[in-house]
């Protein structure tokens, strides 16, 4: 058969191909679709760092512009996850290095990134212009300058979240005044003052600056300065919102808000001065994101700015629970969120954190009557992230009938097991309608008080499900049978405090091999089970983490504290002792 | 199972309170002698989990630092003085320091507070500050964590215009 596109044909209709699931069905065609898309694959993203090994990566893909690497599991974002286990950026910095020396673009998640990592990424790449870290750790502000210093074309420095050691806000001005490419700039996370002369002159000198997140340092004052000199912004982060109220300092903020037309994103406000949210009053018909998470919004002040937000897709909050006004003696009116459900008819989604997770005694609560609302009020609602005190069955019924187009519902009652408030009862009803009627639900995190059959219907009814998060819920091995049989799609699961043991996890073990990984910390399963998984599944790395001592005398039937099960190409992580899957000892000192 | 009695008694007083005031958590309310630990923690009965809820450590530690509702600059005049000055509270760790920083700043002699005699015996002058109410205080009666959510202005007087504030 001698028809076939050429070569530089084929490229081009690759080329509009962009998503990895696409491109890799692309290279399954046949032979020389495989050599031809390989050579043209330009952006790589690897979800496990420890799935594959960046020597075979670069084999396989020689041509990579862009490259996005995550590290720990999620549940290390709450601590359960020790220092050392892992993570660490600088291996595959060397190798990429030296394999791709026209790489642009780096985003990192959840990794460990050393000062010597950022050094070499700084010199290796001539071309380089995006560097994204979420989430990441193990660098200080030397690190930044050499970033600063070094990347001669750099457009996005982002970092979220990170832990950064702060030794000084100068690397700032390492950036040469030759550098005006910058188009996104996201300090938020570093704590220390930067030199504001050297952050005025780069946005000076940035006509391009769409983004500009500042960290809390940066007083109110200086926020109008810096937006007239970037009034072509769309997505800007304050500092600290708040400073001695003065007519001056308001008229000038506000002039300077109102001549941002382009502005569509604010984040930011740390310790908010009421007083002061008019100012951005102008802005806020334009704003289609919204992250006041870092205050705690008053009732009346998040009802009168969400009601000027028509346009808002993305909102997050952080509501507290004393300054909710009591109206009736169980019954509490929400009136920011309702106020929300009334006005913002293109909200897609929403997240709201709690102002004082930790105290148990709340005299007002977080309640689900806001989540209700929003979901009668919000018909392209897709997206929730809720923490509350109290839910029942009858509310996420409502909910799950309100918005069947949910893909992602993430509920987090604060107290672990607590059951439907009304009638005592386990919430297996309640999450089982969100699974069966949200047919497109790809996230899922659950909490209060759950049986077996809740399992049962995510088991059932779970198809898409990507994502699932479990807590304190379960009762026996056939939760996580159901899950594990029955969700097709299911790539990432993490479960902590579950009675699950050994039975569904070995009944189960090809499963993992379709699957990402999956956690589970505070089971019941075995360390003899471990081992055997880890025997009869070369393809996966079966890794018990344990900070007890004495680890080589655990006895078989022994529970391990927490377990990481991933599928990976890259083999065993340490030694090649095929019997043993390493056991990571961490001593609590550490 | 908790059915929650309570919620269903007739009496006075917010829902979930407990009869003591003492208890009442709201902002608004609160004044030193009923709820002198403004830090809220955990009851020493529920323990810790590790992790939960779900929140991240670095939103924790942002919505925990989050409780000073003034900002940290704040006026200070000294009588006799003809300007004003403003102090960044944040700088300071305790009182002596920030004695010690209004001494070089309006070069007078404050002396430090004296537990005892309950104010600052000796010295030309006492340092005092409005609170979030509107009062004048004397300052160091109060922890130095309470002092610097309360603290809205400082007023160096002269020693015995303060006397009345030191009983």
């Amino acid at each position: 058969m001698a028809y076939s596109f050429p070569e530089e044909v084929l490229e081009h209709v690759f080329s509009f191909i962009s998503s990895e699931k696409d491109r890799n069905a692309v290279s399954l065609v046949c032979k020389s679709w495989y050599e031809m898309e390989r050579w043209c694959r330009r952006r790589i993203f690897v979800g496990n760092c420890y799935a594959v090994n960046p020597k075979i990566m670069i084999r396989r893909f020689p041509e990579v512009k862009s490259i996005e690497l995550k590290g720990k599991p999620h549940f290390a974002d709450f601590n359960l996850v020790p220092e050392g286990w892992g993570g660490y950026v600088y291996p595959w910095i060397v190798e990429i290095a030296r394999g791709y020396p026209c790489l642009e673009e780096i985003r990192l998640k959840r990794m460990v990134v050393t000062d010597e990592s950022l050094e070499l990424i700084s010199k290796s790449f001539k071309n380089f212009k995006v560097l994204v870290l979420s989430s990441c750790e193990g660098f200080s502000t030397d690190g930044l300058a050499a970033i600063a210093a070094n990347c001669r074309n750099l457009r996005v420095l982002e970092l979220r979240e990170c832990e950064v050691e702060d030794l000084s806000g100068h690397w700032l001005s390492h950036f040469p005044d030759s550098c005006t490419s910058l188009e996104s700039l996201n300090i938020a996370c570093l704590l220390s003052e930067v030199s504001f002369s050297a952050l005025e002159r780069l946005v000076a000198r940035s006509p391009n600056l769409k983004t500009l997140r500042l960290n809390r340092n940066v007083p109110l004052e200086k926020l109008s300065t810096l937006l007239q000199l970037a009034p072509q912004l769309v997505e800007f982060g304050t500092g600290v919102y708040s400073a001695e109220i003065r007519s001056d300092v308001y008229a000038s903020l506000t002039e300077a808000f109102s001549g941002c037309k382009n502005l569509k994103g604010l984040s930011g406000f740390w310790e908010v001065i009421p007083a002061y949210l008019p100012a951005f009053y102008s802005v806020c018909s334009r704003l289609t994101t919204l992250n006041l998470s870092y205050a705690t919004a008053q009732s009346p002040e998040l009802t009168k700015i969400v009601s000027q937000c028509h346009n808002l897709q993305r909102l997050l909050v952080c509501l507290d629970a004393y300054l909710y006004p009591i109206q009736v003696l169980d019954y509490i009116e929400d009136t920011g969120l309702n106020a929300l459900a009334l006005s913002c008819k293109d909200l897609q989604e929403l997240r709201v954190f709690p102002s004082d997770p930790f105290v148990a005694d709340a005299n007002v609560l977080l309640t689900e009557q806001g989540l209700v609302s929003v979901s009668e009020g919000c018909p392209k609602l897709q997206s929730v992230l809720y923490f509350c005190r109290q839910m029942s069955n009858s509310a996420l019924i409502t909910i799950a009938n309100n918005r069947p187009n949910l893909t992602c519902f993430r509920l987090c009652i604060l107290e672990p097991r607590a059951p439907d408030y009304v009638t005592f009862e386990p919430l297996d009803a309640g999450f089982g309608a969100i699974v069966e009627n949200c047919k497109q639900l790809r996230r899922l995190s659950m909490s209060g008080l759950l049986t077996d059959r809740v399992f049962e219907h995510i088991g059932t009814h779970g198809k898409k499900l990507d994502m699932l998060s479990v807590a304190f819920a379960g009762e026996s091995d056939l939760g996580l049978h159901h899950v594990l049989s029955g969700c097709d799609s299911l790539r990432k699961l993490e479960i902590r405090d579950c009675p699950f043991g050994d039975k569904a996890l070995l009944a189960n073990a090809s499963k993992l091999e379709t699957m990402r990984s999956l956690w589970m910390s505070s089971c019941g399963v075995s360390f003899g089970a471990c081992k055997l998984l880890g025997e009869k599944m070369p393809g996966l790395n079966v890794e018990v983490i344990d900070e007890r001592e004495n680890l080589d005398s655990l006895h078989e039937s022994c529970p391990v504290e927490k377990l990481y099960i991933y599928r990976t190409v890259a083999g065993q992580r340490w030694g090649s002792n095929k019997v043993l899957k390493k056991a990571l000892l961490v001593k609590e000192s550490d | 199972m908790d059915l929650n009695y309570k919620a269903t008694e007739l009496r006075l007083g917010l829902p979930g309170t407990d009869d003591l005031p003492a208890t009442m958590k709201s902002k608004k309310r609160s004044s030193p002698e009923m709820c002198p630990d403004e830090s809220r923690s955990i009851p020493p009965a529920k323990s810790q989990v590790v992790g939960w809820p779900p929140v991240r450590c670095y939103r924790k530690n942002a919505l925990q630092g989050k409780k000073m509702e003034v900002g940290s600059y704040v006026k200070v005049s000294m009588d006799g003085a003809p300007y004003l000055r403003k102090v960044d509270l944040r700088v300071y760790k305790s009182y002596g320091e920030l004695m010690k920083g209004l001494e070089e700043m309006f070069k007078c002699i404050i002396g430090l507070y004296n537990e005892k005699e309950l104010g600052y015996n000796g010295s030309m002058h006492a340092p005092t500050y409005e609170d979030k109410e509107g009062d004048w205080m004397l300052v160091g009666d109060v922890p130095w964590d309470m002092f610097l959510t309360s603290c809205k202005r400082l007023r160096i007087m002269k020693a015995n215009e303060a006397k009345g504030l030191a009983i």
